[in-house]
């Protein structure tokens, strides 16, 4: 049997999205967000996570996609990088999805920009294409602050 | 228990133990004929010998074994304990922490040759009193040279309390030192008991012909009495893992947040059972919060410890002689910060005895004892710690370190007649100051000072230095008690709320709306308000954080303007912001690595809502806003010199109208805070008005009542204040350790003035009047008023009753 790995989806823009699932630590609905000013600016805010105090970010910025229509309430995707929990925030959940290696393709040249370092490619779905994302580099701020 | 476990425990105890036997030894040098240190010494390193052995550490075991054998001679007065001897031991102590710390990390000794170090230690056990005794001292042989050859006379009690405090409480060792059984024989006979030998150690012992009976039963008593003194200590504290005090404290942390949340919910309740179990919450969590920071509590003293062992070291190294001298080595500290303060306070230390103290002859001619004093001083200070580091030696020359810095373009030849001795001084905390090979024999001082600086800046203290030349110079370090949990003012702005730790912050000025034209003027367009007439710059914080376009008006017509009067590294600014809410104690947390770059906030924390607020750093924000720039040389050279001067002989006094409209002062320094409470909260406790205010019972003194001649005195003292009254402005005093709310009619104003026009007081409880503001005033005098308080509760109360009956 071919190797397989899980994958937790969401949507972005009607992107569908994934990151590996063992990456993530929970998935929750929209909270209170403090602004933080002069921050980058695909920093959404800080939330208070039960008493843990976590980055958002604004993933769609991160991305470069168009921004969230006005008034919609994100959902937040927390996952764990090597800087403690970080919020991806998201438009939408979608399902676990079990995928085997031998659908997944590194994304095509034609690609480019930031987003070029964070998606690591795409695994072919029936019926759409599951863009798989590097959470370490989705929250590092360090290029994203150079870019402003 | 693992053998992993049994060498962390071991590394652990080592550790301890080395630490102990740098400073005995460091002592003994002074007090060669202390037979306590010296027995205390003996026994650190015999115990650690005899694990490494079992442990089988064989290199620690040699290195340590050849010290034993040096310190059995020293111990038998067979040598007499030179420097050379204390060095080479020191040595020893240095050799063993480096191959413990090789155990710590590799699980094993390492490749290691210290035969330099055996032949030293073998070599000076051969001294001139030695051959006279012992015809073996070529090679290094186990202790006791000849055991049981001084069969010692049986022991009095009061002998046995003597020998206590050096006793162990195994029976073997006191048979090794007492009756001079070999470590051999006590081990054979540890081996026969554990292969089941149920007879106790002292009758195999005898049986072996190893030891008398008698020896035995004094070994026996001996031990029954250091068991007695030694329990206490063994009893009462245990060890515990620091990762595990970091978690309890964290979930304190939680704990103090999750009850501001129920405090905030209970404010809006009207069940009163409700309301009686959230204050019950808030006083045992506070009560708990006091606790476990006091478990991450250390005494300075833990790193103080390891500087007579410095000091000695580098008085040695430079040929100086320096006594070291301590005060306040219980004064307590968070563990954290203790850590953090570690090498800065090294650094002083080694500064001060490398550049400070003279060398003997110098000192002599000047007039000093041969010998140099290091002075270190720790004492709490308005919920900071001080910490000074004070020698008696040639003090800085401000002649020089104005030239050096000219020369280094630190400051420019205009600025330098201008400023201050001890502005001079703070040059040498600059980054660009230390870097000179030359620095020492310029300034004296200066190696590495600016990241002595750095570092205690780090954890939101502050340094200071004093100096006169020819006598001395002392290093003032600030720091606050812990970084966990810290007083702030919360504000808001834009409509989020912004934490400022209440260290930076001097004080509040609000401005009514039609004040607001007048009192804020500007400097070809940069805001300033003129503060009891000095110039105060203004920043608008939501400008600098961008909450606002740079062109939006700063401020609706018609609304009051807040101003927070901040300190920032020796300037002072007032930030505006849209509204002031109240002190509270946050927990801070710090910023995720993503949130860094961005210097003007320090950190975050919850709010009692469970929202998040953000920690302004005030430092960063000030030189975000340019009020002090990035180098810092400027802010030092840009201060208000003719200010600064009248300063000094300026006092700042709390004006406020008293009994009878009366203008009364008192100095701005007796004062801890401003309140102003519903008259509904004011209780009467006997005969006295108190009031709850932050968990405790504050006693409240009425000013008029303590004014006011004694008939009337008595008819107004039990009577509550009238419930349809204002609220009653209360300062809040702390005298002798505790808190006392004085009741004043109203507020007036906080001014900075001289006070010296002065004339006697002509009623009680008044120190003087002065002028202050051209008008007189009359200064209080506290402790006569808190003597008349306690006066009018107790003595005082029958008469009233008295009098009111007479009336």
């Amino acid at each position: 049997m071919a190797h397989t790995s899980q994958f937790c989806t969401f949507y972005l823009d009607k992107l569908l999205f994934g990151v590996e699932l063992k990456g993530v630590q929970e998935v929750i609905r929209s909270l209170e967000m403090t602004r933080v000013p002069l921050a980058p600016a695909v920093v959404s805010g800080l939330i208070n996570l039960r008493g843990q105090i976590v980055t958002a970010v604004d993933l769609r910025r991160r991305l470069e996609l168009q921004p969230s229509p006005q008034g919609t309430l994100a959902m937040n995707v927390v996952v764990r990088s090597e800087d403690g929990a970080v919020s991806l925030l998201v438009d939408e959940i979608g399902d676990v999805v079990e995928v085997e290696e031998t659908t997944f393709e590194p994304p095509p040249e034609t690609l480019r920009g930031s987003a070029r370092s964070m998606i690591l490619g795409v695994h072919k779905l029936n019926d759409r294409l599951l863009h798989v994302l590097d959470i370490e580099k989705a929250c590092q701020m360090v290029d994203a602050a150079a870019t402003e | 228990m693992s053998e992993s476990d049994i060498v962390k425990d071991f590394l652990v105890e080592s550790y301890e133990n080395l630490d102990r036997l740098d400073r005995e030894l460091v002592d003994l040098e002074k007090n060669p004929e202390d037979r306590e240190a010296l027995g205390s010494v003996f026994r650190t390193i015999h115990t650690i010998k005899g694990t490494c052995g079992f442990l089988g550490f064989n290199k620690l075991e040699a290195v340590a074994h050849v010290g034993e054998n040096l310190l059995t001679r020293l111990r038998d007065r067979q040598l007499t304990l030179t420097p050379e001897i204390t060095t080479a031991l020191l040595t020893m102590v240095d050799a063993v922490r480096q191959m413990l710390s090789q155990i710590e990390k590799a699980g094993q000794e390492g490749e290691r040759d210290d035969s330099v170090l055996i032949a030293t230690l073998t070599r000076l056990q051969q001294s001139p009193a030695a051959q006279v005794s012992a015809t073996d001292t070529t090679a290094p042989k186990p202790a006791a040279p000849a055991p049981a050859a001084v069969a010692p006379a049986p022991v009095s009690t009061t002998e046995v309390a003597d020998m206590l405090p050096n006793m162990p409480l195994n029976i073997g060792d006191i048979l090794e030192q007492r009756a001079g059984v070999t470590a051999a024989a006590v081990q054979l006979a540890v081996m026969q008991q554990k292969e089941g030998d149920p007879r106790r150690l002292g009758e195999i012992l005898v049986e072996h012909g190893a030891v008398r009976p008698a020896d035995i039963v004094d070994a026996l008593r001996i031990q029954q009495a250091a068991r007695a003194a030694a329990a206490p200590a063994s009893d009462s504290t245990i060890r515990v893992d620091v990762g595990l005090l970091d978690k309890v404290m964290n979930l304190v942390g939680e704990l103090v947040l999750a009850r501001n949340q129920v405090l905030q919910f209970a404010n809006r309740m009207k069940d009163t059972s409700f309301i009686a179990a959230s204050q019950r919450l808030n006083l045992i969590t506070t009560e708990l919060q006091a606790g476990v920071m006091k478990t991450r509590m250390q005494p300075i003293g833990n790193i103080w410890g390891q500087f007579p062992r410095t000091v000695r070291d580098v008085a040695l190294g430079c040929g100086k002689e320096v006594k070291i001298e301590m005060e306040g080595k219980e004064t307590e500290l968070d563990k954290t910060i203790i850590e953090a303060i570690k090498d800065p306070l090294t650094h002083l230390v080694r500064n001060s005895v490398d550049h400070g103290i003279e060398l003997p002859e110098a000192r002599v001619k000047a007039g000093k004892d041969r010998a140099g004093r290091l002075i270190l001083r720790a004492f709490h200070e308005g919920g900071q710690v001080n910490i000074e580091i004070g020698d008696d030696g040639a003090g800085l020359n401000a002649e020089r370190i104005r030239k050096k810095a000219i020369e280094r373009a630190l400051i420019t030849a205009e600025q330098a007649p201008r400023m201050s001795e001890r502005e001079i001084f703070n040059l040498i905390f600059l980054p660009g100051f230390s870097t000179a090979e030359k620095v020492t024999n310029v300034s004296g001082r200066g190696v590495g000072m600016d990241v002595v600086k750095t570092n205690v800046e780090k954890i939101g203290g502050t340094v200071d230095i004093h100096s006169t030349l020819g006598q001395g110079t002392t290093v003032r370090v600030k720091i606050p008690l812990t970084l966990a949990i810290i007083p702030a003012l919360i504000v808001t702005c834009s409509g989020e709320r912004y934490a400022i730790p209440q260290v930076s912050l001097l004080e509040l000025v609000r401005l009514k709306a039609e004040e607001v034209s007048k009192g804020i003027e500007l400097v070809h367009g940069a805001p300033v308000y003129r503060l009891r007439g000095r110039l105060l710059p203004l920043v608008y914080l939501n400008r600098e954080l961008k909450l606002v376009a740079d062109d939006h008006p700063p401020r609706q017509k018609d609304a009051a303007v807040n101003i927070v009067v901040l300190q920032a590294d020796e300037r002072q600014f007032g930030l505006v912001v849209d509204q002031i809410n109240d002190t509270e104690e946050i927990v801070v947390k710090p910023l995720r690595k993503q949130l860094k770059t961005v210097k003007i906030f320090a950190g975050s924390s919850i709010m009692g809502d469970g929202r998040v607020a953000l920690i302004l750093d005030v430092l960063g924000l000030a030189q975000y806003a340019g009020v002090v720039t990035q180098t810092r040389d400027r802010a030092v050279t840009e201060k208000a010199t003719g200010a600064e001067a009248a300063e000094v002989v300026k006092q700042t006094f709390l004006l406020f109208a008293g009994a009878g409209d009366s203008r009364m002062a008192i100095p701005l320094s007796t004062l801890a805070r401003l309140e102003e409470f519903p008259v509904a909260q004011v209780e009467m406790s006997g005969r006295q008005w108190v009031t709850q205010y932050r968990g405790k019972i504050l006693p409240l003194i009425r000013i008029s009542v303590v004014m006011e001649e004694r008939r009337n005195k008595l008819r107004t003292l039990q009577a509550p204040p009238p419930l349809d009254s204002g609220p009653i402005q209360v300062l809040v005093l702390n005298h002798d350790g505790r808190s006392v709310g004085l009741v004043v009619e109203r507020i007036l104003d906080i001014v900075e003035d001289r006070a010296d026009v002065r004339s006697a007081a002509t009623r009680a409880a008044v120190l003087y009047s002065v002028v202050i503001g051209n008008r007189v005033t009359e200064l209080l005098d506290i402790p006569a008023i808190l003597r008349t308080a306690d006066l009018s509760a107790s003595q005082a109360a029958p008469a009233t009753q008295s009098a009111e009956f007479a009336n």
